[in-house]
């Protein structure tokens, strides 16, 4: 019997030493990684923006270009977020709440647009409103513009974007299940107020989670804005494509001092996020409890 | 947990009916389209689009880069799992918020400093042209841009199973005289590998598609570093929507086709 245990022991103890080595390697590979793939490239961007200094930095920030881009950018992000916040609200509610058929292939449906390629996005948009498209004739009899303007940016940005706000809605409203809502039916609330009073305060921080990715990626969408956009200087030019248009003009230090601005919003959005992620962890382990 | 169809909550009708219309709208109708424009080629003149050598070269790039790209992730995003969910360390906590960086910058931005880091003459690249090979603008800067723009798919997908295994499991197994590789094989492999396709698929899919991130960093020359994506963009360029819209019907399709069997594969691992 006790050669069996100190065996045992002994085998147990050399996993253990085992584990040592290969928890040390594992931290340095992954620190590693975290150095060497996601520092070196905010530290270039940022030092290829500083390279001629503060003043031409600012210069290529605050020049009329980069002003009109950086409000496009502002605008599409305003109006394509709300949009799929709602949607967002929406799908996740009657695909949490309720059971039905083919609930699968409408959750397929939901994330279809992560994958299809962002220049697929873009293009679907134009052979749909463009001159040689479906309805461009009769857009242009109206004199409605779509494609190469703002609507088309909008179209684009709101397509890559829609499933990132349900996607995360989903998952939290099906653990939380119905019987808060039940209760509140049968305390006599009706259906806004049970959704405000109830349903909005517990999915509050998976909203505002799925609305910082949805954020993140809108602002800084390319491919399918690059499609739709056509470039417009100061007109139809949105951050990430003056990024592009001012690299191509082999005017590196300007395009990485935009790029920059870029860098700080999306570190700003991490943050964001990392704040919601920890009230929502913080409000599992409270309902964990209970 | 109640998962019956509750007849007191209201809203069904007003939110799946919104549901279906706002999807059908924007994303079902479009891509419609897509497939109603191509349909006006015959099955000849589809082939002869999509069989031209440069769309075939383009082709299997994008989908090699974005496969090998996604292998790495897979080995990349494990370890860096691991590490984040079984071990606290000094500065874990920055690694495990700077994990999303990825999916928070906008790939343009991504791409103009991958290729900064990695052109022959940038600060990594140098060394690269040092022992004679170059990464950015041959197909090894295009697998790098897509390992970069899909590196948390991996690792979050990962992060939460990983974290639910328990311990015990395996000092148990250890106890039980399994060496470590056993242990990998017989505890973690069957409890991680449902999780980790999951996250492969993801990567795989973004990569096939991804557009910003690569064209800085590809050199975009035809035939030998250019893209699907880019492609698209090229033949709309031309104004040669046709053009365009088979390789988008080509790409959606060789797409979905793989996404299937990885899914079969999936369940076939559930079932076993």
């Amino acid at each position: 019997m006790s050669s069996v245990t100190l065996s045992a022991s002994a085998s147990a103890n050399a996993a253990r030493r085992g584990n040592q080595l290969g928890r040390r390697v594992l931290i340095i590979s992954a620190w590693l990684v975290f150095v060497l793939f996601l520092l070196l490239p905010l530290f270039i961007v940022l030092s290829e923006a500083l390279k001629h200094g503060f003043g031409t930095f600012f210069g290529a920030i605050f020049e009329p270009d980069a002003i009109s881009a950086l409000k496009l950018t502002l605008l599409a992000v305003g109006i394509s977020v709300p949009l799929n916040l709602v949607f967002g609200v929406a799908a996740a509610w009657c695909v949490s709440k309720y059971a039905f058929r083919g609930k699968s292939i409408l959750v397929t449906l939901i994330d279809l647009p992560f994958s299809v390629s962002p220049v697929i996005a873009g293009l679907i948009y134009v052979l749909l409103f463009g001159a040689q498209g479906f309805i461009g004739p009769w857009l242009r009899e109206h004199d409605i513009q779509i494609i190469f303007a703002l609507p088309g940016i909008v179209l684009a940005t709101v397509f890559v974007t829609v499933p990132f706000v349900a996607r995360e809605l989903i998952p939290l409203m099906q653990q939380q299940g119905t019987q808060e809502e039940e209760a509140a039916r049968l305390l006599g609330a009706n259906g806004w107020q049970m959704f405000w009073h109830v349903t909005l305060p517990n999915i509050k921080w998976g909203l505002i989670y799925g609305v910082v990715l949805c954020t993140a990626r809108a602002m800084g969408e390319f491919g399918a804005v690059s499609v739709v956009s056509g470039h417009i200087r100061g007109y139809t030019n949105t951050l990430p494509l003056h990024v592009e248009i001012l690299y191509n003009e082999y005017n590196h230090v300007a395009a990485f001092s935009v790029a920059s601005l870029l860098l700080l919003l999306a570190v700003f959005i991490l943050l964001l996020k990392q704040w919601s992620e920890s009230r929502i962890n913080r409000l599992k382990a409270s309902a964990g409890e209970e | 947990m109640s998962r019956r169809t509750s007849p007191v909550i209201p809203g069904f009708g007003l939110t799946l009916g919104y549901t279906l219309v706002y999807l059908s709208l924007l994303v079902l109708i479009p891509l419609g389209a897509m497939f109603v424009h191509a349909a006006q080629l015959t099955w000849a003149e589809f082939w002869a689009i999509i069989s031209a050598p440069r769309v075939v070269a383009a082709l299997k790039l994008s989908f090699a880069t974005a496969f090998v790209a996604a292998i790495i992730n897979g080995i990349i995003g494990t370890l860096l799992a691991w590490a984040l969910v079984r071990y606290s360390f000094p500065g874990r906590k920055v690694i495990e918020a700077m994990i999303d960086l990825p999916f928070a910058l906008p790939t343009a931005v991504a791409g103009i400093a991958l290729t900064a880091l990695y052109a022959p003459s940038g600060l990594v690249g140098q060394f690269a042209t040092e022992l004679g090979f170059k990464i950015a603008y041959t197909p090894i800067g295009i697998t790098l841009a897509l390992t970069f723009v899909t590196l948390p798919f991996v690792v979050r997908t990962l992060q939460p199973v990983l974290a639910d295994i328990p311990r015990e499991v395996e000092e148990v197994a250890a106890c039980l005289g399994a060496k470590p590789l056993q242990v990998f094989r017989y505890v973690l492999l069957p409890a991680l590998l449902p999780a980790w396709l999951t996250g492969f698929s993801l990567a795989f899919a973004r990569g096939v598609g991804e557009y910003g991130s690569v064209i800085f960093i590809a050199g975009n020359m035809p035939m030998k570093t250019e893209i699907l994506p880019l492609l698209i963009m090229v033949k709309l360029d031309q104004y040669d929507y046709t053009g365009a819209t088979a390789i988008g019907v080509l790409m959606l399709v060789v797409s979905f086709i793989l996404l299937l069997l990885i899914n079969l594969l999936q369940r076939q691992i559930a079932k076993s």
